[in-house]
């Protein structure tokens, strides 16, 4: 009689950091309705819409950072090109809600949103098509970001092209779409991007209610996101793209089609990020060509190894943590807000190169298979 | 190289002997005709001749010794069995059917070659137990894999393979804190629960203590008859403990072949590895 067999789902007992997580989630959950809607806004418990916009950035940024950890931390893929699929998810919804403006943009066009209007367009651009129903928006920021991340991940690893070389071409990509959507003929706003959002499936963006579901249905998706990352690392195939990471060659002599494995990794990742970039853009009211700027890839790996490389947990909390010490700090005192990310970094990378994460008691309670007699 | 005799004890030298025997014999019968032929098959790197006109044969069962002084073309022979490398002209056949030039490097793996490299590589992050799960045999997709379990057979498999390449205390260990032995012999085991048809093992008791390397020899000595295995090795009284067969591979052809002994009293092998 054999015990303990492992299932292909993960356990949660051993799992102390996600289990830890989730329950932050819930509490973000249930708290954020409570300070800010039923706490009288006189009370110094009370959470303001600044405080809610916050919280509902920060746990997309979260979110984003898990997915840079899925592809950095468990399968070597070092992206330098992430916030990419986060801005394009951010992009997908953001063009649903310029559809849903309507007649109360500054020109009033019912088809045409505002800039297109400024810029003289009559029509519609094709790509806008289906844009003003919601599961038109749905599906392009899955597909936009997956089908993306497919062909260059496609490129890319079927060529075998790793380490250095691929961080390069990532922030190669990010930067190309950059420059194409700061262009104004490419339909999508030019530098401005798009802004001045009034509803989204109805519900009045301005309203505190709707932004604390906002922030509630994040909290769901960082939790939701989690639980799927970790699906993924400690199935088979998860440690199959461990294996991957720590040496390559060898997986491949053992029969594994590394290139595949690599790919629906980063292909989850992409998805997941743009996800975090859609749930994003109707919180913080604008998304422009900025989002793809180089360096916001490259925080997003600083987030991870500050908060722990390939513990999926750390790195949302990497996340959270740097974001809160940057909007405090760039604040306070602005002009030091780089040199501190810089030296985090290289701080993190001396003394904890196991992240904030590190710091927490080891643990290994997985791969326990007891044979019983 | 030494040509010296053997400086083993007689009993001890003779169990050797009863092991290489009994390995030799163990051929299936069913196993029949060659497993592997390599014929011209020539390999150049910027003009130099790594492999030249290589032609090899190894029967199904048998175990086989490569040895060769360094630069000799033993490391790309292996790397064109397993298709890391293609050779610029010949053949490469598994079997009378399967074209190993055609292959990539999974699928060959699949066919049923299975290589130990020379610096032990296991997954130092996972447990010996993770080691040895990955190398499973069976579709190896990441959609299956992502919700694969193990079936009681494939753990009767795992346990048998940890018995034999004695990790069985260490299952729940972290193969990165093996000792240099144990990690050589979780490879093997790897190997192993692939079950390949064809073992190709490069440098197996580099490194390793004399007690380590004994241990090798017996756990080589008995997979040889169920299945063929290739070992490159530098240590003469490593191979000493396990030749029957030997061939000796000099600037990318081979030089001589036959029995350990028949190839040592060869006056060509002499010349290449005492210089004439």
């Amino acid at each position: 009689m054999r015990a303990g067999s492992r299932p292909w789902w993960p356990s949660w007992s051993a799992d102390r950091g996600g289990v830890t997580l989730v329950a932050l989630m819930a509490f973000v959950a249930v708290m954020t309705p409570l300070l800010n809607l039923a706490v009288p806004a006189a009370s110094p418990f009370h959470m303001s819409t600044f405080g809610l916009t916050l919280v509902g950035k920060y746990l997309c940024y979260a979110m984003l950072a898990m997915t840079v950890d899925l592809v950095w931390g468990f399968c070597g893929i070092l992206s330098l090109g992430h916030a990419a699929f986060f801005a394009l998810g951010g992009y997908a919804m953001g063009m649903y809600l310029m559809r849903q403006i309507g007649t109360r943009g500054v020109y009033g066009n019912p088809i045409l949103p505002d800039f297109m209007v400024f810029l003289n367009w009559t029509e519609l651009p094709w790509f806008w098509y289906g844009f003003d129903h919601f599961w038109v928006a749905v599906l392009a920021m899955l597909m936009v970001p997956g089908l993306l991340a497919l062909v260059f991940g496609w490129l890319a690893f079927r060529s075998r092209v790793t380490g250095v070389y691929l961080s390069i071409i990532t922030q190669a990509l990010t930067y190309a779409l950059m420059l194409a959507f700061f262009r104004n003929d490419m339909g999508f706003g030019g530098n401005n991007g798009f802004t001045d959002f009034k509803e989204l499936l109805g519900f009045d963006l301005q309203r505190d209610a709707t932004r604390v579901a906002l922030v509630v249905l994040t909290a769901i998706a960082v939790a939701l996101g989690y639980a799927a990352c970790r699906i993924i690392v400690e199935s088979r195939a998860g440690r199959a793209v461990r294996a991957i990471r720590d040496a390559e060659s060898r997986t491949r002599f053992l029969g594994y089609r590394v290139e595949y494995f690599k790919l629906w990794v980063f292909v989850f990742s992409a998805v997941m990020a743009g996800v975090a970039g859609a749930l994003y853009v109707p919180q913080v009211g604008i998304i422009n060509p900025s989002e793809f700027a180089p360096i916001n890839s490259i925080e997003v790996v600083i987030w991870v190894a500050v908060g722990g490389r390939g513990t999926l947990f750390g790195a949302a909390a990497g996340a959270v943590l740097i974001n809160y010490a940057k909007t405090y700090l760039t604040s306070a005192l602005p002009e030091v807000w780089l040199y501190a990310l810089g030296a985090l970094f290289i701080l993190a990378t001396l003394f904890l190169p196991r992240g904030l994460a590190g710091l927490l008691p080891e643990r290994r309670g997985r791969g326990e298979v007891v044979i019983a007699a | 190289m030494s040509t010296a005799t053997p400086i083993l004890e007689p009993e001890v030298a003779t169990h050797w002997r009863r092991l290489r025997e009994e390995a030799a014999h163990r051929a299936p019968a069913q196993l029949t005709g060659t497993r592997l032929y390599l014929e011209h098959i020539t390999v150049s790197f910027d003009g130099f001749k790594a492999l030249n006109d290589l032609t090899l044969y190894v029967d199904p069962g048998e175990l086989r010794c490569i040895i060769g002084p360094n630069g000799a073309g033993k490391t790309t022979m292996m790397d064109v069995i397993t298709g890391k490398t293609r050779p610029d002209s010949g053949t490469a056949f598994f079997g009378p059917k399967i074209d190993l030039l055609k292959l990539t490097e999974p699928e060959i793996a699949e066919a049923g070659i299975g290589r130990k490299f020379q610096r032990p590589t296991v997954f130092e992050q996972l447990t010996v137990f993770e080691n040895l799960e990955l190398a499973l045999p069976g579709p190896k997709s990441f959609w299956r894999m992502l919700v694969a379990t193990m079936t009681p057979a494939q753990y009767d498999r795992l346990d048998e393979v940890l018995a034999i390449i004695r990790l069985a205390g260490l299952r729940n260990v972290i193969a990165g804190t093996l000792s240099h032995g144990q990690k050589q012999w979780l490879e093997i085991g790897m190997l192993l629960m692939q079950d390949p048809l064809l073992l190709l093992v490069d440098e197996p008791v580099a490194g390793m203590t004399p007690q380590e390397t004994e241990r090798t020899a017996e756990l080589l000595l008995g997979l040889a008859g169920k299945h063929s295995v290739v070992v490159v090795e530098h240590d003469m009284e490593f191979v000493r403990l396990i030749a029957t067969q030997v061939t000796v591979l000099h600037e990318g052809c081979v030089l001589s072949e036959g029995s350990l002994d028949a190839v040592q009293n060869d006056p060509r092998v002499i010349e290449v590895y005492l210089g004439a």
